[in-house]
């Protein structure tokens, strides 16, 4: 399936993907992300359960302290 | 003068430390309308190597800080000022006749959160975040990245540690793109 991830289009095996996946799959190891499906916020509670489906975009923004 | 119309607009800005105070004293010279400015915390010494506050300031809250140093700059600008900590209970209020919020915490949770709230709650908002600005050097890596209303400042990778801290030069390049953004979008708005 094709979704765009980060304003860039990715081509991911299958289906389907939950937010975890894609997560291992694309190596976001950070713990403090800010995720949008569609412009959707994810919360962290949610990421198991929240499905990428073909056509979805998705932003993964990590956030580091300082200021 | 397309810059008179900057008169009539308002900016929230969340937290005044290095990017809040920054931030706040670039729109305030080019003459912002009006500033909500919020924060909880006190100014002390560690603060002075890169936050718009001086020798004589310490100890002072630093939304009074800020609300004098604004008006050293620029009598005109309106400043409403809450010493409080922002949580999810009290943003959307505060901000909610903002045209444009900056996002200038220094914690990547505090980020997190005004950040989710703002997309969750007042979806019709502009957000300016800014994140990973520690350190030195490294000029090119700063840049601005954008998602529909969401912009985010810095150079995303860089954060605070002890061979890290966060200094006047990279923390001050971060709260400027903050406000060069927030011009960009008010000034487009009004030609729209």
């Amino acid at each position: 399936m094709n979704i765009i991830l980060n304003n860039t289009p990715e081509t991911i095996d299958g289906k389907e993907i939950s937010i975890a996946q894609l997560l291992i799959l694309k190596n976001f190891i950070f713990k403090m992300l800010v995720i949008k499906v569609n412009e959707q916020i994810v919360k962290k509670q949610d990421y198991e359960t929240t499905i990428v489906k073909d056509g979805d975009n998705v932003v993964v923004l990590h956030l580091v302290s300082g200021g | 003068m397309l810059l008179e119309s900057l008169k009539g607009k308002t900016v929230g800005i969340a937290g005044c430390g290095g990017l809040g105070s920054n931030c706040a004293i670039a729109l305030a010279r080019i003459g912002i309308g009006k500033l909500i400015i919020a924060d909880f915390d006190i100014i002390v010494q560690s603060n002075l190597n890169r936050q718009y506050f001086f020798i004589d300031q310490l100890g002072m809250y630093k939304v009074d800080a800020l609300q004098t140093n604004i008006k050293r700059v620029n009598t005109d600008v309106i400043v409403e000022k809450h010493c409080l900590k922002l949580s999810t209970d009290n943003i959307t209020q505060l901000f909610k006749n903002c045209d444009v919020i900056v996002e200038a915490f220094d914690l990547a949770e505090m980020k997190k959160m005004l950040i989710e709230t703002v997309l969750t709650e007042m979806p019709e908002k502009f957000i300016i975040s800014g994140s990973g600005m520690a350190g030195w050097g490294n000029n090119n890596t700063i840049k601005t990245i954008n998602y529909e209303k969401l912009y985010i400042c810095g150079d995303l990778t860089t954060e605070i540690s002890e061979n890290t801290p966060p200094l006047a030069p990279r923390v001050g390049i971060v709260a400027n793109m903050q406000a060069n953004q927030v011009v960009e979008i008010l000034l487009n708005k009004q030609n729209q």
